[in-house]
């Protein structure tokens, strides 16, 4: 891949049907194997972007994602149009979450996504402004 | 362990990918929170459940898993089994409960998955 332009992958994330949440991240999953990418690398971003994934689903009525690899690594922008995150910082904390119950009975809601992208990513930029939406951009370095 | 002996001492159906069932799994988790297995779970490779809904197997898929086993007589759904077999997961179902289910996993030589 060396030389190349970077390749770039669109998605639109469905919030209304919490059933398909994490469609696109199963198949950024099978496109990033395709390429041959370290097993490694692949699994760091599955787990970084299926979380934000589901952010965006349960957070935020859906959004999109835009996926790019490039010879040195992969860059994952998930943009919504939700309620934004008054407090990232906080939003940020182990255990904080403001999911309703329902969401906990749906095995979600525990307030470890945004720690765990933390910590599977190289980089990880979170922009967000109350009642406009959110940017998520993380990197995981190949 | 093979997963078919985990499906014998679990007194399990295969629901999907019954070609795959001779291979072998060192360590297995149990957990209803997917939350809770997307952030502290690492190189497992089994999963007990109680929850049944897609995001379970596309959570095992995330996490490289190879096997999944719902727990309390829950059967999954048609199209959870197509993402499963889609993903090359084997998928159990067992009457037990949780503990007696781990339990039994773990008697017989499995181990807890690596926490970070
Ligand atoms: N895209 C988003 N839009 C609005 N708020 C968000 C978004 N993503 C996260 N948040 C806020 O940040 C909090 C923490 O997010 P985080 O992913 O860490 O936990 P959670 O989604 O509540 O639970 P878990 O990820 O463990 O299932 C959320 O509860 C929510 O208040
Ligand atoms: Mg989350």
């Amino acid at each position: 891949m060396d030389n190349a332009a970077p390749l770039e992958f669109h998605f639109n994330v469905d919030g209304k049907d919490f059933t398909s949440a994490g469609e696109a991240s199963v198949e950024v999953k099978k496109i990033l194997r395709r390429i041959g990418l370290d097993s490694e690398a692949i699994r760091r971003v599955s787990i970084a972007m299926y979380e934000a994934e589901i952010n965006m689903v349960i957070h935020a009525g859906g959004g999109e994602a835009d996926v790019s690899v490039s010879p040195d690594k992969i860059t994952l922008v998930m943009t919504d149009h939700g309620p934004g995150i008054a407090d990232i910082e906080l939003a940020m904390r182990e255990g904080y979450s403001t999911a309703p119950d329902n969401i906990r009975s749906l095995g979600f809601g525990a307030g470890m996504g945004l720690p765990n992208i933390k910590r599977y990513t190289d980089e990880l930029k979170i922009e967000s402004e109350v009642g406009k939406g959110t940017k998520i951009t993380m990197s995981v370095n190949i | 362990m093979k997963m078919s002996e985990i499906a014998s001492l679990l007194g399990a159906r295969v629901l999907c990918c019954e070609e795959l069932i001779e291979h072998e799994v060192h360590s297995a988790c149990g957990s209803d929170m997917m939350s809770d297995v997307l952030a502290f779970v690492k190189d497992q490779a089994v999963l007990l459940t109680g929850l049944v809904n897609p995001q379970v197997i596309r959570t095992a898929e995330m996490m490289d898993m190879r096997c999944i086993v719902f727990v309390r007589n829950k059967i999954p759904s048609e199209e959870m089994i197509a993402l499963a077999a889609d993903a090359g997961i084997v998928v159990l179902a067992s009457p037990m409960r949780m503990f007696e289910a781990c339990g039994r996993l773990y008697n017989g030589g499995l181990k807890p998955q690596e926490v970070e």
